[in-house]
């Protein structure tokens, strides 16, 4: 039993003395005062060459160092001190140098030779001071000057001095990488000893050797074998009182054992498998009640991952992971979230299976587990769990913290645009998102949201009643007010209709949406921006209104005089447009074009209206060439030229890149609203249907509808016979250069068993050139566990006549 | 720990829970040692604080496993010093140093 040393061993009375008068300063002010005091005290001490309370001074002097007062000034005096005789001197001395003196200070250098002299000491202590100081700031210089002092000391019979050099030996290692070589023999004939101390360090010093050397890596391999056999030692061996810990022997070496093996196993496949059974072992007979155990489970799980285990042992950690997930201790339950987020990409189905408690940890209080369940509830999001998921994401916007907002928002974003069931859930969550967190979105989303917008146009009606409504109830957040803006001006038509299908009906008079507008032009919280946006909508109302043109009329000429330049410029042309060129006003401000998504995504909201006001302005233009799309998506339309690109996955929406290109602004924008309006899901027409694909008892077939001249409509039909249920099921389409595509939002994405629901799917084509239409559909779906794709080639349409469309 | 609170920094490949436990085993070290410590026991003995960490850990890692291992070494070293003391200390006491 330890006795009681505060007594037997004097404090330093002088020190407790200096610490009381500071501590009992009480301002700012007073305590420099007594700091300037006793440092000048210290320093006349310092130039005294025969002084008993030298440690005292020194301790002193470090204690003002602690609390940030400078203190170079005692350096020499720790040099001074090293190189003492008497132990207590050296002690403090050492003290000092580990905190005073680092590489960078001259001083330094000095005390090379005293630990050096140290090193090979008759007692242990004052060798111990050495190896502690040298671990703590030895240079690289030192490293390469003591290194076989060190190695020698690692042959000593001396257990204490032994674990000692070892972790100095790391150090050296950490400064000077070659000079690991030097260490291999010694740390390899070490891993025999019994003594734990000794074991550890050694564990330690073959860790750091293998991490820097290949050639270190392959010899340590083969001590695989070895590591086992010490692991099973501590893990099955009874009570050892010196180094249990609540019940687990010896945590700390059995976690840097495990550590070793993980890098030793690592694209492995022999040291792996001879690992394989203890990792298991230990997996499951660790204790796991209480942390200690838990931090054995945490470094066999990182292992068990990390090396080439077999899919059984994974399975078990992945578990581990799950049990830790639910464990009461938020720590445990983050540093589970951490290692599911690493593997999330390759053992995707396994995490997937504890999304529940995932997005439970959503809810949880503390900011950095949010986090980590933010980042890991994203990675799970799939085309089967988006609504559930978006419900619980959704939720979680209102109520996060602020500097999550805005990785949420733009996490469900990418979400939404990559799973979303349909347009108007789309459009829906997007509009939620912009209630919620208006202000943490991007810039791009204002763009994106027109564009998915104009795509979607049987919802344009209920797309801009829910805009309005949403516009006067709040215009703070400027991403809502800017897109509402924009569809009111395009669809203020609609608007006023009054009718909608998708909603229920408001009546909405004329001077209703033009005063609203009008507060967001005035409003102090509307952006520039934002007011740009309103100005537009309310010029373009000017062609979609009959009682009150006046009054827009007079709202543009106000702003004709305004400060800021950006409107003023506007609001001139716009009445421009009233005066000399009134002739023109209704074809400029007609309904837009659907946008192509590449011209916008690379511009925010501001300069992207900027392009399409110019547009506008513009007088007849020229057909624009249609914008090649990327190379890729090129070669897979190159059906003639027979390339073997991999198609690339369509959005459920229709791939933008490949929709109608911006068509010349003539009153040619009747006649495309038309080639829009008359593209209406049609229901399943007895007309001659093909099967294309037969295989796997799914079956496909496709029919198709002339629409106009060169409009066509096809329908796919997929049935599934078999007697298990079939998920993930899509559908890709690829079609000759100049034939444009577009596909509809499937009805469904899996396929059940028996042919108890059929899945359809549009695909709308528009062939101006007449050619000879030939299409390739991908077949991808996931049948009994396993995933299959198929791909067929249809060149012959049902319902066509011979000659081609 | 009794208004204790310690701040660790670890690297990325270390293991959170285990850094924990080494934490700890260093409050038990400090705790045997005082007597039930406390925070001014360490403001009024940090050198002796620091003496019981450079014991137990070295370079970032841990020297030795076993709590009693480590404590023996500190009572060592505390006779060491006291014994280079001690003369010089009985001088004191007597006024005649």
């Amino acid at each position: 039993m330890i006795r009681h040393f505060y007594r037997a061993m004097s404090p330093s009375v002088p020190l407790q003395e200096m610490i009381r008068a500071i501590r009992s300063a009480r301002t700012q002010c007073e305590e420099r005062g007594v700091i300037q005091r006793e440092c000048a005290a210290i320093r006349a001490q310092f130039r005294q060459t025969d002084n008993g309370g030298r440690s005292h001074n020194l301790a002193k002097l470090l204690y003002v160092h602690m609390l940030g007062y400078p203190a170079h000034f005692g350096q020499m005096e720790c040099v001074r001190m090293i190189g003492s005789s008497r132990y207590s001197e050296k002690r403090v001395g050492y003290l000092g140098a580990m905190m005073l003196l680092d590489e960078k200070q001259d001083a330094s250098l000095l005390i090379t030779n005293s630990i050096k002299n140290d090193l090979s000491h008759s007692n242990q202590h004052v060798q111990s001071l050495a190896l502690c100081t040298l671990a703590c700031m030895g240079s690289a210089e030192m490293s390469r000057d003591l290194a076989p002092e060190i190695n020698r000391l690692l042959r000593s019979s001396n257990s204490y001095i032994k674990k000692k050099a070892a972790l100095c030996a790391v150090h050296i290692v950490r400064k000077v990488q070659d000079l690991g070589e030097l260490f291999v023999p010694s740390a390899h004939s070490l891993l025999s000893e019994k003594n734990h101390g000794v074991l550890h360090g050694t564990v330690v010093l073959i860790t750091e050797l293998c991490e820097r050397s290949p050639g270190a890596l392959e010899r340590f391999r083969k001590t695989v074998p070895d590591l086992v056999q010490i692991m099973k030692g501590l893990v099955i061996s009874g009570y050892s009182p010196d180094h249990d810990v609540a019940g687990v022997s010896d945590p700390f070496l059995q976690v840097r054992i495990l550590r070793l093996l993980r890098i030793l196993g690592r694209n492995n496949e022999a040291a792996s498998d001879a690992m394989n059974d203890l990792l298991a072992q230990v997996a499951t007979n660790t204790d796991s009640t209480k942390t200690v155990g838990n931090a054995v489970l945490y470094e066999t799980v990182l292992t068990v991952l990390d090396i080439k285990s077999e899919s059984g042992l994974r399975v078990l950690a992945v578990n581990i992971l799950g049990r830790f997930l639910l464990n009461n201790d938020r720590n445990i339950r983050y540093i589970a979230m951490t290692s599911l987020q690493k593997i999330v990409a390759t053992d995707h189905n396994a995490v997937q299976r504890h999304r529940g408690t995932i997005v439970d940890c959503l809810k949880d209080q503390d900011a950095s587990v949010k986090r980590r369940a933010l980042e890991l509830s994203l990675a799970l999001v799939s085309a089967s769990n988006i609504r559930s998921m978006m419900k619980e994401l959704l939720i979680f916007l209102s109520s996060c913290p602020p500097e999550l907002r805005a990785q949420a928002a733009s996490g469900i974003f990418n979400a939404g645009e990559r799973y979303a069931p349909s347009q108007r859930w789309h459009i829906d969550t997007i509009l939620h998102v912009l209630t919620t967190a208006g202000g943490d979105v991007r810039d791009e989303t204002v763009p994106n949201l027109i564009q998915l917008i104009t795509n979607t146009s049987e919802l344009h009606c209920y797309t801009v009643h829910k805009l309005y409504r949403a516009l006067l109830t709040d215009i703070s957040q400027q991403p809502l007010v800017q897109v509402a803006c924009w569809c009111i001006g395009e669809y203020g038509d609609l608007l006023l209709k009054g009718e909608c299908q998708e909603t229920e009906a408001v009546q909405v008079t004329e001077d209703d949406v033009l005063d609203a507008l009008e507060i967001v032009l005035q409003s102090h919280m509307s952006t520039p921006t934002t007011r740009g946006f309103a100005l537009t909508a309310t010029m373009k109302l000017s062609t979609r209104i009959t009682d009150n043109v006046d009054r827009i009329r007079s709202i543009v000429s106000i702003y004709g005089s305004c400060i800021d330049v950006e409107l003023q410029q506007r609001a001139v042309e716009y009445n421009a447009l009233f005066k000399k060129y009134d002739h023109m006003r209704a074809a400029v401000l007609e309904r837009m074009p659907v946008i192509q998504k590449n011209s916008l995504g690379q511009t925010n909201g501001e300069v992207s209206e900027e392009t399409i006001k110019e547009t506008q302005l513009a007088k007849v233009r020229q057909d624009e060439t249609p914008q090649q799309p990327a190379g890729q998506v090129c070669d897979l339309l190159d059906l003639l030229g027979g390339s073997q690109e991999p198609l690339q996955p369509s959005s459920l929406l229709g791939d933008p890149a490949l929709t109608q290109p911006t068509t010349a602004l003539t009153s040619a924008g009747g006649d495309l609203l038309d080639l829009l309006g008359g593209l209406e899901p049609s229901p399943l027409t007895p007309a001659p249907t093909v099967t294309v694909y037969e295989k796997n008892g799914v079956t496909l077939t496709l029919s198709c509808e002339q629409q106009s001249d060169s409009g066509l409509t096809i329908t796919l039909t997929a049935s599934n016979s078999t007697d298990s249920d079939i998920s993930n099921f899509t559908l890709q389409a690829a079609v000759p250069k100049s034939v444009q595509l577009q596909m509809r939002s499937p009805s469904r994405d899996s396929l059940p068993a028996r042919g108890a629901a059929k899945l359809t799917q549009l695909v709308v084509l528009n062939n101006p050139n007449k050619v000879n239409l030939k299409m390739r559909i991908r077949v991808s779906y996931t049948s009994q566990g396993s995933v299959i794709q198929d791909t067929v080639q249809v060149d012959s349409f049902p319902g066509l006549s011979a000659a081609g469309l | 720990y009794a208004s204790l609170y310690f701040c660790c920094a670890i690297e990325e490949q270390d293991n959170e829970l285990i850094t924990l436990e080494v934490i700890h085993r260093f409050v038990e070290l400090l705790d045997k040692y005082f007597g039930s410590v406390c925070e001014l026991d360490i403001i009024f003995n940090f050198e002796k604080a620091y003496f019981i960490l450079d014991e137990f850990l070295m370079g970032g890692e841990i020297q030795d496993t076993s709590k009693k291992s480590v404590l023996k070494a500190i009572e060592q070293a505390d006779l060491l010093q006291e014994e280079d003391e001690s003369p010089r200390s009985v001088l004191e006491e007597m006024g005649l140093a």
